[in-house]
């Protein structure tokens, strides 16, 4: 009995010392953090994503305490981590445009892809892409290990019944990290406003990509989209057609030339054409410059018209116009 | 003289014979993880002379004035371990204070220093090998030292390395592997020292 009494005491005797002591001494060699970090971490959603390019929520809030980072990186956070931030901060940022993940392929699926083999191995996309290039024919195409669903933090990839990978736009906060995680560099990160979507990432030539792609809509490098964009948004790379998202207007004409129909506009015939409201129009011209596809005419300082022929609805000088004379129709 | 002369031996077995590092394999975590950055590594090496020196003075009259009039001596492990823990505590508050730098620098690693066995180990070997209070403390100090000198040696090679023409398999990771291997190699040939 006396052996553990002993044992105890010795033990006992010696953390509480070193308790003490590591207690002084952290007051001594006390170091003041700033409080604001631990009040922005706080606020941030504390998922690690790493799409603010730091490592961690923690690190983020660090840098915008201590470097003066900008307050409006963080992805899933979005409009009210900022909102937060800026009241801690006493800076005034705007939200950057919200952007989504878009899968630039629409194989993979269980009766829309052609398989060269059935793949049994470990399930993942990037063992899968190790074993001949990939279970299915389209050396460019989704491998459907879903690596991506694996990846995303916040439960915004789905499979539908056909077994395809469906973003949820609602849940998908752009952070990345099913981009990083897709071996086939099949996802991108596009602005929630645009969506004209060249769902195809093949570079074979034309009749190839046709004939390897199980959905038949792979894009053949005909370049008839990239003559028929009013903005020069689209352009040919390598056989394969890429829209440059920060020039596209969503304007559809591209889905309505696609051949292959690799090009997909949700908004078809759902657009609206722009009407001038005569009585608000000061003539100063600027919709008529900006029109992509001269739809727009009119004099300096007259009321300018509309050609509801030539309008393709993509709402350009809707949103240049300095008086608000036109409207959506 | 037969004093400095067993000092000599001491320094000389424990900084290359008996190298913590490349000949009893002890505290190879450091030894890896810091030694990408010169100055960093100098950082941990710094704390861990620190860390040994102090962790071997006083595991040593812990053990001679606690642990064996108490007839205790199966608590070694676990009183070391504690005295060790508070020591890096302690030391890592001294650090964040005075040179917040070297505290970023040297990161997870300063804590990591508690379960860094090198320390655990030069504490019991000082008492397998019953030194007496004065040989402790130097062993502790040279055991630091010679970490210190193969955490640099390192450093300084892998500093070289980065900008050296590495095929890309052997990049990072592999060829620090085989710089470790070698110089454990190298190390050995101080075994045939007769001191």
């Amino acid at each position: 009995m006396s052996i553990i009494l002993f044992a105890v005491a010795t033990l006992g005797a010696l953390g509480l010392i070193y308790g003490l002591g590591l207690a002084l001494a952290s007051k001594k060699f006390h170091v003041d953090v700033d409080p604001k970090i631990e009040k922005i971490s706080k606020g941030l959603p504390g998922v690690n994503c790493g799409a603010c390019g730091y490592p961690g929520c923690f690190a983020y809030a660090e840098a915008i305490a201590g470097k003066g980072e900008e307050i409006n990186k963080c992805a899933p956070g979005g409009e009210d981590t900022i909102k937060h931030i800026s009241e801690i901060m006493g800076i005034k940022a705007s939200m950057k445009e919200r952007n989504i993940a878009v899968i630039h392929c629409r194989s993979g699926g269980k009766n829309n892809t052609f398989l060269r083999y059935y793949y049994q191995g470990i399930a993942t996309c990037k063992a899968a892409i190790l074993v001949t290039n990939g279970p299915n024919l389209c050396n460019y195409g989704c491998v459907f290990q879903n690596d991506c669903i694996v990846a995303c933090n916040f439960d915004a990839i789905h499979l539908d019944d056909n077994g395809m990978r469906i973003i949820d736009k609602e849940k998908c906060t752009g952070c990345g990290a099913c981009v990083k995680a897709c071996p086939r560099n099949l996802i991108e990160l596009v602005p929630v406003s645009k969506k004209v979507h060249i769902l195809c990432t093949s570079h074979d030539k034309g009749a190839e990509a046709k004939k390897r792609c199980g959905n038949k809509t792979a894009c053949i490098g005909c370049g008839l989209c990239v003559k028929k964009c009013p903005v020069e948004a689209i352009e040919l790379q390598d056989d394969l057609a890429v829209i440059n998202y920060d020039k596209c207007v969503s304007c559809g004409l591209c889905a309505e030339v696609c051949p292959t129909k690799s090009i997909i506009d949700p908004l078809a015939g759902k657009r609206k054409i722009a009407f001038i409201i005569e009585e608000n129009c000061i003539g100063c011209t600027i919709c008529a410059k900006k029109c992509p596809v001269d739809a727009i005419s009119g004099e300096v300082k007259k009321v300018h018209k509309i050609d509801p022929e030539k309008c393709i609805g993509c709402e350009i000088c809707f949103a240049v116009c300095p008086k608000e004379a036109i409207e959506m129709r | 003289m037969e004093f400095v002369g067993k000092i000599f031996t001491l320094a000389v077995t424990a900084i290359f014979v008996q190298n913590f590092v490349l000949s009893r394999f002890l505290g190879l975590c450091p030894y890896i993880g810091v030694s990408k950055k010169l100055d960093s590594a100098l950082g941990m090496g710094m704390a861990v002379i620190f860390v040994m020196t102090m962790a071997s003075t006083f595991t040593w009259l812990i053990q001679t004035y606690l642990l064996i009039p108490l007839d205790l001596k199966y608590l070694q492990t676990i009183a070391f371990i504690l005295t060790i823990a508070s020591l890096v505590q302690l030391v890592e508050m001294i650090i964040q204070k005075t040179a917040p730098a070297l505290y970023k620098a040297l990161g997870v690693f300063l804590p990591l220093i508690t379960t860094n066995c090198a320390v655990l180990g030069v504490a019991i070997l000082n008492i397998n090998e019953e030194f007496n209070f004065i040989e402790s403390v130097l062993n502790g100090f040279f055991a630091g030292l010679g970490f210190t000198l193969v955490l640099l040696l390192m450093a300084g090679i892998r500093e070289r390395l980065d900008k050296a023409d590495v095929p890309k398999s052997m990049k990072g990771m592999p060829i620090a592997m085989v710089v470790a291997g070698c110089m454990a190699l190298a190390f050995l040939g101080f075994s045939g020292l007769k001191i």
